[in-house]
């Protein structure tokens, strides 16, 4: 639920990357925030454990400019990954207008994928949310690794296994090298700013 | 998905213009006229909804706000863990400055940062009547 400030003209929209554990939900953020160091005024804030693991959060303000004559503030936030940690997860899904869902596109990470998605779906369903409803986009990530020759996971059978039935934009992209970060962020701002554009008229 | 699911929509509350200015009047008129340093009017989702500063203040607001509704959120979640349908008292102390937290009801917080010259009692006070003044001007 994004906030409309009528007085100051100001929207602040909440965008929450969610995803498998080590799947580069943090690294997304990473990027955008190396890429866009100049405007971005503030920190990046990362609560995360002594293995770099993120425990809480990643809070990323992102300040876009003028969307209808509004001044257009985004929030983008990450997860952690960690299957044990569903109920900080949870919290961090409060008021979220937008989602991208990172997935690893590692052979083996297969199953996670699928669970991870499951798992949103139904804390979704704790705000009363549907996932068929949320803007929503999905990112395949981890592509550089072909490279390495580590098997990855075909987009099409990524695309069969997680949005055979969501039908929503997808990319294949690299966090690490930022290939496809910012037209994945791109692509989940404009549906998100597209979902909220009845309360702006 | 049934009809009890939400389509994504913008609020579940609704602030005009004119309620916006009251409740800033209050911040200002209760709390930082009582020495309050920095005061932030947030929604449990980490949006600010109002904000008043005594102009000396520099510190990151929008991160502070994320950060203080997810601790809220968090230790609401310990609360109850432990069988307390709240904890009623939630406070930072620091060696200049501290964090007071007040739940003004089921979607707002209030956020207070005060330094030596308050004492906890006195803001206790002062905070428990903004917030019956901003429940006054919200009204769902």
């Amino acid at each position: 639920m994004a906030f409309v400030n009528m007085k100051s003209k100001e929207v602040q929209a909440k965008i929450v990357y969610y995803g498998p554990g080590r799947g580069g939900k943090t690294t997304n953020l990473e990027f955008i925030y190396s890429k866009f160091r100049e405007r971005i005024k503030s920190d990046m804030v990362s609560i995360k454990t002594h293995g770099d693991r993120t425990l809480f959060f990643d809070f990323l303000p992102f300040d876009i400019g003028k969307i209808m004559g509004y001044d257009v503030k985004i929030q983008l936030y990450t997860v952690p990954g960690q299957v044990k940690y569903d109920a900080t997860r949870r919290l961090v899904l409060k008021g979220v207008d937008g989602m991208v869902f990172v997935a690893d596109s590692q052979v083996e990470q297969r199953k996670k994928n699928v669970l991870s998605l499951k798992n949103l779906q139904e804390n979704l369903a704790m705000y009363k949310k549907s996932i068929f409803k949320v803007p929503l986009v999905l990112q395949y990530n981890k592509r550089d690794l072909k490279k390495e020759g580590i098997p990855l996971l075909p987009t099409e059978t990524l695309e069969k296994d997680l949005n055979s039935q969501l039908k929503v934009p997808s990319f294949a992209a690299s966090a690490v090298s930022g290939e496809n970060v910012v037209p994945t962020m791109k692509k989940i701002i404009s549906l998100t700013m597209a979902s909220l554009q009845n309360v702006l008229k | 998905m049934g009809s009890n699911y939400d389509d994504i929509t913008f609020t579940d509350y609704t602030l005009g213009q004119e309620e916006l200015e009251k409740i800033e009047n209050v911040l200002e008129d209760d709390l930082i006229r009582s020495g309050v340093h920095s005061v932030l009017l947030i929604d449990m989702a980490g949006n600010i909804i109002a904000q008043r500063d005594n102009g000396a203040c520099d510190h990151d607001l929008y991160s502070l706000a994320a950060l203080a509704s997810a601790n809220f959120a968090a230790v609401d979640t310990m609360a109850k863990i432990v069988g307390e349908e709240e904890f009623s008292l939630l406070f930072h102390k620091g060696e200049n400055e501290n964090i007071h937290f007040s739940k003004v009801n089921v979607e707002f917080l209030l956020i207070t940062i005060f330094g030596k010259k308050v004492s906890l009692g006195l803001l206790r006070l002062k905070v428990a009547e903004a917030v019956d003044k901003i429940n006054g001007v919200w009204k769902p």
